[in-house]
């Protein structure tokens, strides 16, 4: 096989991988616009908090050291335990579960029937509130997540597949990162189980229930404060995820909080109210952007076109079909 | 005078049994705007108890009062023999209270079989984790509660519809896939609000025909509101005849009839 081709698969592949991640996301964002039309900005914040909780939890650090050591000037930092990563995955679920309600009870509760605009400055506020207090809780450094993820190539693939390029000395098999491999595995069983979740269990209906029509679902007997806290908590699990995936990937740091700006595009793609939309979209602009970059980016425009291609793509399909390939016609009725 | 508790026996020689809901002296205000002034009226087990009154009477308030859309600012709302405290509508539904709405709020997404089946939720009492986990209990509930679905989707005659998308179905179908999830919770109580509106003759007698053979097959005590009056005298057992947030009348569809306040208000009357 031609070099070009194998080299453009490789690409395809990695962008495929890459594209599992962004899925993962915006995930998070439609499963809360779905059940409660709000468009979670603090999706992002929420996936490096949960990343720092988690790096934090493991490691026995403090929460608030530096504003305790700051008030009764003392000197601690780490309790001096190590928390093994199952357990702290478990206990960090368990914070988010727990933001989940005082997001409820203290914000949307007051603002229930406001204008979509309202819901989504809140969220705004809430993104920045959360960065603070994360950061205040667990510090600002950059920390790298350990969780026994395997990093780096994978050589298996490498070996086996070295032979489609047929003796040419310049390919050495696809290269593709185990991390990546893990991320689509988790990713593919996290969507396959959340499908699962909402279509055959008594809290997935009432949870479809809930995004349909508020006033059915009250008259059906759903609590519309318990699904919303579920949603959130879901979203947070989501955003765990995530939040392991890229932290594993790149370090647990203040930019992984700007992934969630990436998840815009692809939930443009994909529809804000479709879960498999969300994944298709992902997959969409993950390919989409490491080919354009390799096959006409770097040869002909310099590089650097990640950075803006999946944005554009989002703006050509925003003129074309608003709703997004899943997403709910938009009809409005005169 | 009805006897409060030995209940009566209709015309049709239906015995009717005790109370089971009881309004007393029921005020609803928004802001300067009183909707319901100072009602009471009971509603007896297993009769067909209809609310009436011209345009803006209040009937649909009262229906929400009753369902808990609406809290009263004044009034007593008495369930079973004890007084109900103010609580959100979910938890009136899980009370065992099912509704209906003028505006048909069905969920539109789902298949007619899925908003059935969404009827059961007040049925199914499995935790989270091992309805996630779908194994032994939770499956075993979801059959018995899904044969109780078909079983009122049979009854009402919509299994050709069972898969189908709420939003592709015609109005008159939607309104009986409305009324086929209110049965589905087994309620103690059915409200109606206005379930022949907007309908054709056909759908009308249709319609009618389900909420008849509802209360004959299942004994269910039903509430409805309904503006057609040829439709209310041939349905209910009693009727209250409401007007400007005041109850005007209530009796049995002939004594209703015959009320003087009730044809002023229907026919409108001279003011000299």
């Amino acid at each position: 096989m031609p070099e070009q081709l194998l080299f453009t698969i490789e690409v395809f592949l990695n962008g495929l991988m890459a594209g599992v991640l962004y899925a993962l996301v915006a995930l998070g964002f439609v499963l809360i616009y779905k059940a409660s039309g709000i468009f979670n900005f603090a999706q992002g914040v929420m996936a490096l908090f949960a990343a720092m909780t988690l790096y934090g939890i493991m490691n026995g650090q403090v929460p608030f050291a530096h504003l305790i050591n700051a008030i009764f000037s003392t000197e601690i930092h780490y309790f001096g335990w190590n928390v093994p990563a199952l357990a702290a995955i478990v206990l960090t679920m368990g914070v988010m579960v727990l933001f989940s309600w005082l997001v409820q009870r203290y914000i949307f509760r007051y603002l229930v029937g406001q204008e979509p605009i309202i819901l989504f400055m809140a969220t705004i506020g809430l993104a920045y509130f959360l960065e603070g207090v994360g950061d205040l809780m667990w510090g600002s450094d950059i920390k790298t997540l350990e969780v026994g993820l395997p990093q780096g190539g994978n050589f298996w693939i490498e070996d086996n597949t070295r032979w489609l390029g047929f003796g040419n000395e310049e390919f050495y098999g696809f290269f593709i990162d185990s991390l990546d491999i893990v991320a689509s595995v988790v990713a593919a069983v996290l969507v396959l189980g959340l499908v699962l979740f909402a279509q055959y269990t008594k809290q997935g209906r009432a949870m479809r229930a809930v995004a349909d029509d508020h006033q059915a679902a009250l008259s059906v007997g759903v609590s519309l404060n318990f699904i919303w806290i579920l949603v959130w908590s879901l979203a947070g699990f989501v955003a765990l995820v995530a939040g392991i995936m890229w932290g594993a990937k790149s370090g647990v740091q203040f930019s992984l909080s700007l992934i969630a700006l990436k998840a815009l595009p692809v939930l443009m793609l994909g529809g804000f109210t479709s879960i498999p939309g969300a994944i298709v979209g992902g997959l969409i602009i993950g390919v989409g952007e490491k080919l354009f970059e390799f096959l006409i980016g770097l040869p002909y425009l310099g590089g650097a076109t990640e950075n803006w291609f999946a944005y554009m793509l989002a703006l050509i399909f925003l003129l074309f079909r608003p709703q997004g390939l899943f997403g709910e016609k938009i009809i409005e009725r005169v | 005078m009805l006897d409060q508790t030995e209940g009566y026996t209709t015309a049709d020689g239906r015995k009717i049994g005790g109370v089971v809901m009881e309004m007393k002296n029921i005020t609803l205000r928004f802001g300067g705007v009183e909707a319901i002034k100072d009602i009471s009226f009971d509603i007896r087990e297993g009769e067909i108890r209809a609310i009436i009154g011209p345009n803006g009477a209040g009937k649909s308030s009262m229906l929400n009062v009753i369902s808990g859309f609406y809290v009263p600012q004044d009034g007593e709302v008495w369930y079973k023999g004890s007084r109900r405290p103010p609580m959100k509508p979910y938890e009136i539904a899980r009370q065992g209270i099912a509704r209906t709405f003028q505006n048909i709020a069905l969920f539109e997404g789902m298949s007619v079989l899925d908003n059935v089946m969404t009827g059961r939720l007040t049925h199914m009492h499995t935790g989270i984790w091992r309805q996630a986990i779908w194994r032994g209990k939770a499956e075993a509930e979801e059959t018995a509660n899904r044969e109780v679905a078909e079983k009122i989707i049979d009854f009402l005659e919509i299994q050709a519809i069972r898969k189908t998308p709420v939003a592709r179905l015609p109005y008159g179908l939607k309104k009986r896939v409305e009324l086929a999830r209110a049965l589905a919770a087994e309620p103690s109580l059915l409200l109606l609000d206005e379930p022949m509106a907007g309908m054709n003759v056909e759908e009308k007698e249709d319609m009618s025909r389900f909420v008849l053979d509802v209360n004959d097959e299942f004994g269910t005590t039903i509430a409805l509101i309904e503006h057609d009056m040829g439709v209310v005298m041939d349905l209910s057992d009693r009727v209250v005849v409401m007007d400007y947030g005041k109850k005007i009348g209530d009796g049995t569809p002939d004594e209703v009839r015959n009320n003087q306040d009730v044809i002023d208000a229907y026919l409108g009357v001279a003011h000299d």
